[in-house]
């Protein structure tokens, strides 16, 4: 390489010249991602918002039959004291029926307590059926008015354009009735 | 702006000399621009958008100065904005009918376009710097929409947010990455603070390529010919300077008529409560000119060949209703521009039109309803069906079939033919005018 002579570079095609560019330009290239990265992971989530990522909810006002909304991590957690008809209607389901199939069982940790996030997986709207007189759709659970999904006393989407069932948090229980979510 | 006085002032020589800014003005909008002498009023609308854009500049930079961004306090800043500041309630309601009626303008650019063949060459770059444009245009208005932090604007954004969860795998981390959190709250509104702010200055920066390509050729014009020589045109100033002036003139009458008469009537009156996350309104929709690209997204309730789930696919069609545009110059290869001359593309074209007007009222509808035992969602399928056959399959079918109209040999033709008289006779004395 070292004595190859000017004219012989064109016929020849690699010389070190090729290898210097190839290398400064790697480099460029590597240089310019790793700056990129901090300001792109910027816009993630800060440690103050992911500091408040868990709470704990007290169960026992919650009366059978009743549905409650919390806020965990901005988002509405539905808590649905379940009663048996409820139960045996969520488990009395042919899986084949559901768009995305899940027992009951696999739901829960307790059977008369339903604990999930309450946003629809549509757009993200907040799916009707925690108050007393809310449309609670053709399955008893919940009907999102902005797109029309209906799930039932799981949760699970049973009918509209809803892609998958309500999503279940972490959570477990500290006492009988207490809770700690996130 | 080229008289012969000013470029005498020695001030303005010893500028020129340093900097060619007067020459370069006189070049662009000037009496050293050359124009199409048939352009209609249809072409006023390119610098009604221009003047729209300053407008929402300026006001943007004043209502800046005291708006508060962030969740606690940004509604309640607005309100301020309305009721204490001084011409607040002016400088909001301004910037608010003003991104509307920038639509309004903007549409009737594009459909103008379409119509007239304006994309084909050598006009293809213009073209799309325009979709770019558009493109830009629409985050903007959607991010400014979710500041004054109402209802409508909070669950907008969560509606047009959750999209990007449609994305197979990393639709979760990218939106998470878009909120800065698990759901649209103060990070988020603080962005799109940022960004809206932001954007107008990169739609400007666009705005001068887009006149630099439209420099390169000049205006496309009803006939969809090119000119052929000084016979065929006029000085950009002062004939069309005139023109546009007269133009934004009746465009501010209609304007400053919805801004003191009607500034609610394209709002949303559920923006008009603090936003609340727990709360979702019965009947969510976005601002009017994005209802037909809503329709769009809400026609496809139904899994595509086993793979597109529901939701992915309608995410893809509304971006695909934009993105479309970009390759117009290439789906239409009929070497006759202007529709006046393309029978069969002005039918299809004028459907087209009709069905994305019914898209914007489909869109404003509830999914749920029907008209007159019609499901809204039938006849969004349907339109929706028509605005991406017309783009795909009739554009380029009629390159192929479509028998064109004789076309005028020149711009000046037709109107000398009208007359009785010579071209020849006639095109002297008009090169003086």
């Amino acid at each position: 390489m070292a004595n190859t002579a000017h004219p012989a570079h064109a016929s020849e095609g690699e010389t070190r010249r090729d290898f210097l560019y190839l290398m400064a330009g790697a480099t460029a290239a590597v240089g310019t991602v790793a700056v990129a990265w901090p300001l792109v992971d910027s816009m993630n989530p800060s440690a103050d918002v992911v500091a408040l990522a868990t709470i704990e909810v007290d169960l026992a006002p919650i009366e059978l039959g009743q549905r409650v909304t919390v806020v965990w991590q901005g988002k509405p957690v539905f808590i649905d004291h379940r009663n048996d008809d409820q139960i045996s209607a969520a488990r009395d389901v042919d899986l084949a029926e559901l768009p995305d199939p899940e027992t009951d069982e696999a739901r829960v940790q307790r059977a008369e307590w339903l604990i999930m996030v309450g946003v629809c997986t549509h757009l993200g709207c907040i799916p009707k059926g925690q108050k007393a007189g809310d449309p609670a759709g053709e399955y008893g659970g919940w009907l999102c008015v902005c797109h029309g999904s209906q799930y039932d006393t799981s949760g699970r989407i049973r009918k509209g354009p809803a892609p998958e069932n309500l999503p279940i948090p972490p959570y477990e229980f500290l006492e009988d009735t207490k809770i700690r979510i996130g | 702006m080229s008289d012969k006085g000013m470029m005498n002032n020695p001030v303005v020589k010893w500028i020129e000399y340093r900097l060619p800014i007067f020459s370069f003005m006189d070049h662009s909008i000037g009496s050293g621009y050359p124009t199409p002498k048939n352009l209609t009023y249809l072409w006023n609308y390119g610098s009604l958008a221009g003047i729209a854009l300053v407008i929402m500049i300026i006001t943007g930079i004043m209502l800046a100065m005291q708006y508060t961004p962030h969740v606690d306090y940004a509604f309640d800043s607005v309100e301020r904005i309305m009721r204490d500041v001084n011409y607040g309630w002016m400088l909001r309601y301004i910037h608010a009918n003003g991104g509307s009626f920038f639509f309004i303008v903007v549409y009737i650019h594009v459909f103008r376009g379409l119509y007239f063949g304006s994309y084909k060459a050598p006009r293809e770059l213009l073209w799309i710097l325009g979709v770019v444009l558009l493109m830009l245009m629409m985050a903007t208005a959607f991010m400014g929409y979710v500041l004054p932090w109402g209802q409508m604007s909070f669950w907008g954004a969560t509606v047009i947010t959750n999209f990007f969860t449609a994305i197979p795998w990393i639709g979760e981390a990218v939106t998470t990455w878009l909120w800065g959190g698990p759901t649209v709250d103060n990070p988020t509104l603080n962005r799109f603070y940022s960004l809206h702010y932001l954007l107008p200055f990169v739609i400007f920066a666009v705005v001068f390529l887009h006149l630099w390509a439209l420099h390169r050729f000049g205006s496309n014009n009803p006939l969809g010919i090119e000119t052929k020589g000084p016979q065929d045109q006029l000085p950009f100033h002062p004939y069309y300077t005139v023109k546009d002036a007269f133009g934004i003139g009746v465009y501010l009458i209609a304007f400053c008529a919805a801004v003191f008469f009607f500034p609610n009537a394209l709002g949303e009156v559920d923006n008009y409560i603090p936003a609340d996350p727990l709360n979702t309104p019965p009947h969510i929709v976005p601002e009017w000119y994005f209802l037909p690209f809503y329709a769009i997204l809400r026609a496809v309730d139904f899994d595509f060949l086993w793979i597109v789930p529901a939701k992915l696919g309608g995410v893809i069609l509304m971006f695909a209703a934009v993105l479309i545009l970009l390759v117009v110059p290439w789906l239409d290869r009929s070497p006759v521009k202007s529709a006046r001359f393309r029978p069969w593309y002005k039918g299809a074209f004028w459907i087209f039109v009709f069905f994305t007007l019914v898209l914007g009222w489909v869109g404003a509808n509830p999914a749920d309803a029907d008209f007159h035992g019609v499901p809204f969602v039938i006849i969004g399928q349907i339109s929706t069906l028509y605005y991406f056959i017309f783009f795909l399959v009739i554009m380029p079918l009629l390159s192929l079939f479509e028998p064109p109209k004789p076309l005028p040999a020149s711009i000046s033709e037709p109107v000398l033919k009208g007359g009785g008289t010579m071209a020849g006779a006639h095109a002297k004395p008009m090169e003086k005018a």
